[in-house]
């Protein structure tokens, strides 16, 4: 019994010294967010006047309010929008596409497969940066600048998404496909009523990663977009710092910044319960 | 039911063949098991019959129909896999209806079929389970399922046996067995087994290297193997196999004689020519195997009954058989006829 306590107790002691190294990493990670949640409900003169203070004020529903309806340029509810449909459309887009051209390429022989998969595997190299000049050539040619369709095409392939349902669909056993066959399924339904249901946990890893991915566009809506009604919150965030003179509205900006995080945030918590549920029914 | 032809049936990757020319009439109703090594093409040439792989050259006829360039679900079959190849995040219920569905046969039609077909295979209780949460033989009995509720004329099974540990597959082979038999309906069967492919089939193919070394009743197969690798293959322990030249006996063009090990007799060493030194004996309870090194080194195994005495290791035995139980094999493994 001695022994046991003891034991409970080694534990426990290693256990307080884990947990407050980690409170102390969180501390230190969310400090400046709660920082900007303060500043954005609080008043101008509160964050220009040291000390700043660290506790929240009581300016929080006339900030948001004035963020969400006029902002510094746009009103931040459009961006919100804007930026929810680039997002989305970028990365449903993005999945969709990866997942036909994943299919093509492992399940059907046709001239050229391995070319094009190498191609495909090839453009992993070229980020946005690269084709970001021609790549505005063809947009702006197309007339698709200040619209969503120009926004979400260009990012809308994706080699790593590719590459990861390829990689899925080649561990799934052959006899599920000849076994779909003997059963009379043609190839599209055997990827409708098969393949993508059993992709559903890689559906939802993938869906987490590219929606951040699109929504933290910063520099390709930055170039296409010169209606303000058309600007995304992360590139809007920038635009609000002033230039020259004038003085920043820090706490709209705050809440700005504030309210930019949320939508990820909430894709992340909603995904991770699916991914989670998903990883533990593994199946093949 | 149908019944199922296939003549000099070939079949090539790129310039490799590997099914030589395969010729048999299969009867409505009747069961056949494909038996060989793994490799001598036995499964490919049950692909063949699924449509799962094209034919290089040669016919299927299924019901008199030729179905060269017939799509699977159009040659009227029903195929189990090795793996089962369930489909992982449906049910039971809807495994079994899946390819009903795309025949698009009516909702009730469907739900009778498959409440049919698991009270044959007591899956009843199971019907909204996945197939994670099965254990080895129910998934097998789903998979037999899914091939039932289609009521194909054709039952095609490639090694559906093999992932099952052995007291099930005991139990699942008596169940397929009768199973096959109330439906009626014509089988082709593909193992490596060879006690699989005695006890199952109505006749069986013996394939060697893409041949159909031997087609017949097992114990006919069994009695009278027309080659070396059927004589060896069937029948465990296997065949012995002497050198013809050392038997003293002039055997025309013969290279081989094979004796089945429960056609030696152990005798005293004064009554016959043949002696060996056991080496090791089996007692299995009904019958004993002994395991003989020859003066020459050769390796001979005797079956005996379980009764009779049994010599001790290292001890030297000689060895008696009968003349008409010899088989004799030319050079190229053909047997022999006198």
């Amino acid at each position: 019994m001695a022994q046991q306590n003891g034991m409970v107790e080694k534990r426990s002691s290693g256990l307080w010294l884990t947990h407050l190294g980690m409170i102390v990493g969180v501390a230190f990670i969310f400090f400046p967010i709660w920082l900007a949640f303060v500043a954005s409900t609080v008043d101008q003169q509160a964050i220009v006047r040291p000390p700043m203070p660290l506790l929240p004020g009581d300016k929080f529903f006339e900030n948001y309010a004035r963020a969400l309806t006029s902002g510094v340029n746009a009103p931040v509810g459009i961006m919100l929008v804007n930026s929810m449909v680039m997002a989305l459309g970028i990365a449903l887009g993005k999945i969709a596409i990866s997942l036909l051209s994943a299919f093509a390429i492992v399940y059907f022989r046709f001239p050229g497969r391995h070319l094009f998969f190498w191609l495909i595997f090839l453009t992993l190299m070229l980020p946005v940066e690269v084709r970001i000049v021609p790549t505005y050539e063809v947009i702006a040619n197309f007339g698709m600048l200040n619209s969503y369709s120009g926004l979400i095409l260009p990012l809308i392939a994706s080699a790593t998404a590719t590459f990861l349902f390829r990689q899925f669909f080649m561990t799934v056993p052959d006899e599920l496909a000849e076994a779909a066959r003997v059963d009379g399924a043609k190839p599209m339904r055997f990827f409708f009523d098969i393949l993508l249901p059993m992709s559903r946990t890689n559906i939802a890893a993938l869906f987490v990663i590219l929606f951040i991915y699109g929504w933290n566009q910063y520099l390709w809506p930055l170039l296409i977009t010169t209606d303000p009604s058309m600007n995304t919150i992360v590139m809007g965030i920038k635009q609000m710092f002033p230039s020259g003179d004038d003085t920043a509205d820090w706490p709209v900006i705050m809440a700005t910044s504030i309210l930019a995080m949320i939508p990820p945030v909430l894709v992340v918590i909603g995904m991770q319960r699916l991914f989670v549920r998903g990883l533990v029914e593994s199946e093949k | 039911m149908a019944t199922v032809t296939l003549e000099n049936l070939r079949k090539s990757y790129g310039n490799t063949e590997v099914i030589h020319g395969v010729d048999i009439d299969i009867a409505d109703g009747e069961f056949i098991v494909i038996v060989g090594p793994s490799g001598c093409g036995k499964s490919t040439l049950l692909r063949m019959v699924a449509g799962l792989e094209t034919v290089t050259s040669g016919d299927i006829l299924i019901g008199g129909r030729n179905v060269n360039s017939v799509e699977p679900m159009d040659r009227d079959i029903a195929m189990v896999f090795q793996n089962y190849a369930l489909y992982p995040h449906m049910s039971v219920f809807d495994n079994m209806a899946y390819g009903l569905k795309i025949a698009k046969v009516p909702k009730d039609e469907i739900a009778k079929r498959v409440a049919n077909a698991a009270e044959i295979l007591q899956l009843v209780p199971y019907l909204t389970r996945k197939p994670r949460e099965l254990s080895g033989g129910q998934r097998q009995r789903v998979a037999m399922g899914r091939a039932i509720v289609r009521k194909p004329a054709v039952f095609l099974f490639d090694e559906p046996l093999s992932n099952l540990d052995a007291k099930l597959r005991v139990q699942m082979r008596l169940e397929i067995k009768a199973l096959q038999r109330d439906l009626g309906v014509t089988s082709l069967y593909v193992t490596h087994d060879q006690v699989e492919a005695m006890t199952l089939a109505d006749r069986m193919i013996v394939m060697n290297g893409g041949v159909a070394d031997q087609i017949g009743k097992p114990l006919e197969v069994y009695a009278d193997p027309a080659t070396e690798f059927v004589a060896g293959f069937i029948g465990s322990p296997s065949t012995n196999f002497l050198d013809a030249g050392r038997l003293g006996r002039r055997v025309e063009g013969g290279a081989k004689v094979g004796i089945r090990p429960e056609h030696i007799r152990t005798v005293a060493q004064s009554e016959t020519d043949y002696a060996g030194k056991v080496v090791y004996s089996e007692p299995l309870g009904a019958e004993t195997l002994i395991h003989l090194k020859l003066l020459d080194g050769e390796d001979v195994t005797v079956r005996q009954e379980g009764a009779l005495p049994i010599p001790s290791e290292g001890e030297s035995c000689g060895l008696a058989w009968e003349a008409k139980d010899e088989m004799v094999f030319a050079k190229d493994g053909i047997r022999l006829r006198q």
